[in-house]
């Protein structure tokens, strides 16, 4: 039994060589691991090992030749004899047989309707919250309700949370659920990513997404990508939420909005509600979500008061965007707390005669494009007013989607308002021409309207 | 500190030392003090206890049948990645590809004390003979390296990203490090459902410089997490040697500072392997916290197929295969214990045909259907 020797590949990128030297002769006997020759690749001179064992009988291709393709017979080894006849080892099959390439066939990707508010029903008790108090009592629902889910972070629990979002959480659901980390936004990104592999449903708080740079290896590398490369095997069903964007006077360093990096990731889900009726029934679907959920918050808007309805479970589909103002005259596209900016500038518009239609995105992956050309098709114009920079930006993905899918619709170039393109700087007047304000969607609004 | 205190603290210290020196033969580190005062001071916290135990007995007294498993597990490993070696050459196998060939002893040994069913194990991205360690089945693990339907990601991992739920596998990550406190997020769910489970978490020695590894260490023994940390110390971070890379070249030190005990191993004896192994899971499933062993070994080959391995020797390499192997230290072990050569024989013939099988299915597995291209991506629908 005879085992061809083929010039091997050794190096992702390595289509042919230089069979530099041979450390065998014909005659040699040869076992595991001895080195046979050296064969110089794109990258480097690389020693090629024996995996079987017996004597080289022909050396076919001689040392000092140039190009040699990978998978060329370079030698032949005869077989020792032994009885490890079963089947043939070595490099029995062509190359000529690897694998072929992709069929031509095009996969369709699979779409999924976005499923839409459930009705609130009528004669339903409408109460006043906050978005701190939406967003705690979000979690203290499914806490109730699942005993897998759990809440850790920088003092989430005897500081009753940084912005107290995880107030009273502590006492209710102790020491086991709600769990103080050290300033080490890495390791803990990564253990509740692994609590999430290993079945438990864990809530990271951030501080603010700003320090999530730090754990960005995890929420991307690790949450996002691995339920793919398992072949769906391993879940990650991990919410990783906080504070996302501008507050105030902070500075560069705690300002940035960091939903255009996460909504460019395949894997992840990113939703950034604005008002306390979102923000719960959102963060309730996010904490029952099997898939790993970045959820932005706004520090800005905790403290600000909005309805709720009084309901025993408030849940709301992810990636379904909410027109919160109907209008006939141009689309105002916005999320977060571009939302609040944006129906003050809708208000501004109606005195001055336009109908300006605001939508508040809310997840931004998967992004609802559906209601966004829908509204674009009614009012032919498109504004998206966005907290954060404009390069890359949503605006910008926005932007994308009304020219390749709803150009014929377009009556003026879409707009974008976002912050201007620099660092958020401290000092109060800086800051203040730095962000988005709603006198420059007012503006911007008019120019699509032409007027 | 009174002075009494600081001089019982020093001779306890010289004592394990010279237990660790005496013990770990194959080490020249062992002729400073193992501990610093202040840790061996403190009643609560001795460092090197752990040592002192696995120093009293170093090697698992295995029945020969036992020693045959282990034996025919290494060497399994070894003949699976010589063969993807081969698969490379050939092309058939693309992008990187780490071979663990040296280092079956690590995974086989550790395997072996485990409790299947209970325990976790998570590894980096020299992952293959971890998970043949484990029991999983070959074909589909040669299958995913060929990037096909039947592999055990479905061809969408590849050599770096393989798991297993179903034998508490979490992978191979291609992260550096990203395994860590993954590993501790495995171990807290363990302690969180309160199911007596450990993780066994392994990095290598370019890993152990990772920060975050230190910042796991810190929560892990803060919070008590049932996990073994496993440095297999192979001597090279890719081409950058463990002197050169290293401050602390002692890897079982690096939990001094969080106060995790550390266990010093020759990560080339399966039998050592498993009975330190023993003392360390014992330790954590007691709820001790973690532990952190360090396994000194070597991998043969390069860090991936494109490494010339220029930064060592050709007689280092040999020098640790004629004198380090861990199979051919099991096999000469085995004979010596009475087993026939042709019985040895017999089982490398039966490896050697089950490897070919499962590159032959790897080879002759269709590749995914192009609807797998959107599988996976997310969970839910949206």
């Amino acid at each position: 039994m005879s085992i061809e020797l083929k010039m091997p590949a050794l190096s992702p990128t390595m289509e042919e060589g230089t069979l530099s030297k041979w450390l065998v002769k014909e005659g040699d006997e040869v076992k595991s691991g001895d080195i046979l020759a050296e064969i110089e690749t794109d990258k480097a001179t690389m020693e090629f090992e024996a995996v079987d064992e017996g004597t080289i009988g022909k050396i076919v291709v001689p040392e000092g030749t140039e190009g040699v393709k990978v998978g060329t017979v370079i030698a032949v080894i005869g077989g020792d004899g032994e009885a490890v006849s079963a089947p043939a080892p070595a490099a029995a099959p062509a190359p000529a047989e690897a694998p072929a390439p992709a069929p031509a066939a095009k996969a369709e990707k699979p779409a999924a309707a976005p499923a839409a508010d459930p009705e609130i029903p009528a004669g339903t008790n409408m109460i006043t919250v906050t978005v701190r108090e939406a967003l705690r009592d979000a979690m203290a629902e499914e806490m109730r309700r699942d005993d897998r889910v759990f809440v850790m972070g920088e003092e989430v629990a005897e500081y009753q949370g940084a912005y107290k979002v995880t107030q009273g959480l502590l006492e209710e659901f102790g020491a086991k659920r709600v769990i103080d980390t050290p300033i080490t936004e890495y390791g803990f990104a990564g253990i509740g990513t692994g609590a999430a592999m290993g079945g438990l449903r864990p809530i990271v708080e951030f501080m603010t997404f700003n320090f999530a740079m730090q754990a960005i290896d995890h929420i991307i590398n690790s949450a996002a990508k691995t339920n793919y490369m398992s072949g769906g095997q391993m879940r990650c069903p991990v919410v990783f939420r906080g504070p996302n964007g501008a507050a105030s006077r902070v500075g560069a360093q705690h300002s940035q909005n960091y939903g255009p990096w996460y909504a460019s990731v395949p894997g992840l889900i990113v939703i950034a509600p604005y008002d306390a009726s979102d923000a719960k029934g959102l963060l309730k679907a996010a904490i029952r979500c099997d898939d790993p959920v970045v959820f932005l918050e706004n520090e800005l808007v905790y403290g600000r008061h909005f309805e709720l309805a009084q309901l025993d479970d408030h849940v709301l589909p992810i990636g379904k965007a909410r027109i919160v103002r109907e209008g006939k005259d141009v689309t105002i596209v916005s999320y977060s707390i571009g939302v609040g900016l944006a129906l003050e500038a809708a208000e501004t518009l109606a005195g001055e005669g336009i109908d300006a239609e605001v939508i508040d995105l809310r997840t931004l992956r998967p992004l609802d494009t559906e209601t966004v050309l829908k509204s674009l098709a009614k009012t032919n114009r498109v504004v998206v007013a966005e907290e954060g920079w404009p390069q890359c930006s949503i605006a910008s993905e926005i932007v994308a989607v009304c020219m390749e899918q709803g150009f014929d619709d377009l009556d003026a170039p879409v707009a974008r308002v976002c912050n201007e393109d620099v660092p958020l700087p401290y000092a109060a007047n800086l800051e203040k021409m730095a962000l988005v304000d709603a006198a420059r969607i007012v503006e911007a609004a008019k120019k699509v309207c032409y007027r | 500190m009174p002075c009494a205190v600081l001089r019982r603290a020093r001779r306890r210290n010289d004592l394990l030392a010279k237990a660790a020196s005496k013990s770990a033969a194959s080490s020249k580190k062992n002729a400073e003090p193992a501990v610093t005062d202040s840790a061996a001071s403190d009643d609560n916290f001795a460092l090197r206890s752990l040592q002192d135990e696995h120093a009293r007995q170093k090697r698992f007294d295995a029945s020969t049948e036992e020693f045959l498993e282990f034996y025919q597990k290494m060497l399994l490993i070894r003949r699976f990645e010589e063969r993807a070696g081969q698969l490379y050459g050939l092309g058939l196998i693309g992008g990187f590809c780490h071979l663990y060939i040296g280092q079956e002893a690590v995974a086989v040994g550790i395997q072996s004390a485990l409790d299947e069913g209970k325990d976790s194990v998570i590894t980096g991205y020299r992952d293959h003979g971890h998970m043949l360690a484990y029991g999983i089945d070959p074909k589909i693990i040669m299958a995913e390296l060929t990037g096909r339907q039947a592999g055990i990601s479905h061809g969408k991992g590849g050599s770096m990203h393989m798991f297993s739920t179903d034998h508490a596998f979490y992978g191979g990550h291609g992260i550096v490090g990203a395994q860590v406190p993954l590993g501790a997020g495995l171990a807290f769910a363990h302690k969180y459902r309160e199911d007596g489970g450990v993780c066994v978490a392994y990095f290598g020695d370019g890993a152990a410089n990772q920060g975050q590894v230190y910042e796991t260490f810190n929560m892990a023994s803060l919070w008590g997490l049932p996990i073994v940390f496993v440095i297999e110390n192979n001597q090279y971070a890719m081409g950058t040697s463990v002197k050169r890379s290293s401050a602390e070249t002692h890897f079982y030190r690096r939990g001094t500072a969080f106060r995790i005990p550390g266990m010093q191993v020759d990560g080339m004896d399966v039998l050592e392997v498993r009975q330190a192994t023993e003392i360390a899971v014992k330790h954590v499933r007691e709820g001790n916290g973690p532990v952190l062993m360090e396994l000194s070994t070597y991998r043969y080959r390069g860090h991936s197929m494109s490494d010339p391995a220029k930064y060592r020797t050709r007689e280092e390499v040999d020098g640790v295969r004629q004198t380090r192997d861990p199979i051919e230290h099991a096999k000469a072990e085995l004979i010596e214990r009475g087993i026939a050569e042709d019985k040895l024989k017999q089982i490398d013939a039966d490896i050697r045909a089950r490897v070919t099988e499962a590159a032959d299915f790897a080879e002759n597995s269709p590749e995914p259907a192009p609807s797998e291209l959107y599988t996976d991506v997310l969970v839910g629908s949206y």
